[in-house]
């Protein structure tokens, strides 16, 4: 193959300028992007992550529960079946007494084991790290939720009727948090988010991991975090504080 | 073979008097709170599901929104006056005209056939 021609190098040369500050040829300091334009497709450039801050989070609240059960017509979970999109998990420590509480949801894997096991490709992970199950081709076979280390994902066993607008829903399907992408597409926060620091506890903070500047970047930059079974290699996009 | 070809052409006229609206029997439908459909009446009959199936991909997958071809736009528009469904009788846009059509409506199974105000009225319940 002969060397691109000195026009064609000239061209990307100049691209390069324009793309952003390049510290050396062809490697670039990476760039953060901003709110999404309507109509722009989710960007590579953003990770959305979220911080669970566990020494802020209140035994016996279940505000984000509620908030997610709303905000996505879900409905209240009475059997081990039911649809649930995150839960509180209450841990308490027999010798010592210390007990804390943590909302559990899908943890949004930079490797989602879920995604390499679905057989229809239904089970999949947007440019900005969000992990969904696109309905149109799921088949209900649920490996994904067996896959899953983090029972975050539910099957829909029975007809569904009243959805919301924005959250269709229906039986013979998995599903499980989506970050309330819908929210998040139009410049706006999770709906637990929201709830969390409307009960006062601020134990929620919702951004872009790859932002350095962005709120949760900082918190994790300030205090000790940890990815739930870290040791699976998954790289979760959801991190907690106080476990 | 003579009868296999006047069947076919008298199917053909009536898929036309469907398109322009005009043969006896078509449904009566509601109609829409808007004033211009998203592309002209007769190429939303033939290629609505073309559409929506297309843009629906780039909404869920790409997260693309706010494209013209989106089926909570269709209902916000053509859902019924009173009760903001596009189903629940033959005069109702979705379900008339495919009920007419004979050609099972899947899409509500999933998703909300009520406008945004109704499902807010409603307060969760179906």
């Amino acid at each position: 193959m002969s060397a691109p021609s000195p026009g064609r190098r000239g061209f990307l040369g100049a691209a390069a300028g324009l793309a952003g500050a390049a510290i050396a040829p062809g490697v670039f300091l990476t760039e953060y992007a901003v709110a999404k334009a309507p109509g722009a497709p989710a960007s590579k450039a953003v990770r959305w992550g979220l911080l669970v801050d566990a020494t802020r989070c209140a035994s016996g609240c279940d505000a984000c529960v509620k908030a997610c059960n709303t905000e996505h017509g879900l409905p209240e979970p009475k059997r081990p079946t039911d649809v649930q999109w995150i839960r509180k998990v209450e841990l308490k420590d027999l010798r010592t007494g210390a007990a804390l509480s943590a909302p559990v949801m899908c943890q949004h894997c930079a490797e989602p084991p879920c995604v390499d096991v679905c057989p229809t490709g239904a089970s999949f992970k947007r440019a900005d790290g969000i992990v969904m199950v696109d309905r149109h081709t799921c088949i209900g076979c649920r490996y994904c939720m067996m896959a899953c280390p983090y029972k975050a994902r539910s099957f829909v066993h029975e007809p569904v009727t009243g959805q919301k607008t924005d959250t269709p829903r229906g039986k013979g399907c998995v599903e499980s948090c989506n970050l309330c992408v819908h929210r998040v597409d139009a410049g706006g926060t999770p709906a637990c988010v929201e709830s969390c620091a409307s009960a006062g506890h601020h134990a929620l903070v919702f951004g872009d991991l790859n932002d350095p500047d962005s709120e949760i970047s900082k918190r994790i930059r300030a205090v000790a975090t940890t990815q739930l079974r870290a040791d699976l290699r998954t790289d979760n996009g959801v991190r907690y504080r106080g476990i | 073979m003579r009868r296999a070809v006047a069947f076919l052409a008298a199917l053909g006229l009536g898929l036309a008097a469907l398109v322009a609206g005009a043969a006896p029997g078509t449904p009566t439908l509601d109609r829409p709170s808007g004033e211009r459909c998203v592309e002209d009446p007769a190429t939303m009959r033939r290629a609505h599901w073309d559409f929506l199936k297309h843009q629906r991909d780039e909404t869920v997958r790409s997260g693309i929104r706010g494209a013209k071809h989106s089926l909570a736009g269709c209902i916000e528009c053509h859902a019924n006056a009173k009760d903001g469904s596009v189903l629940g009788s033959r005069t109702h846009f979705c379900e008339g005209c495919h009920a007419y059509v004979a050609v099972k409506l899947d899409c509500f199974e999933c998703h909300a056939s009520r406008t945004r105000a109704a499902q807010a009225k409603a307060g969760g319940r179906p």
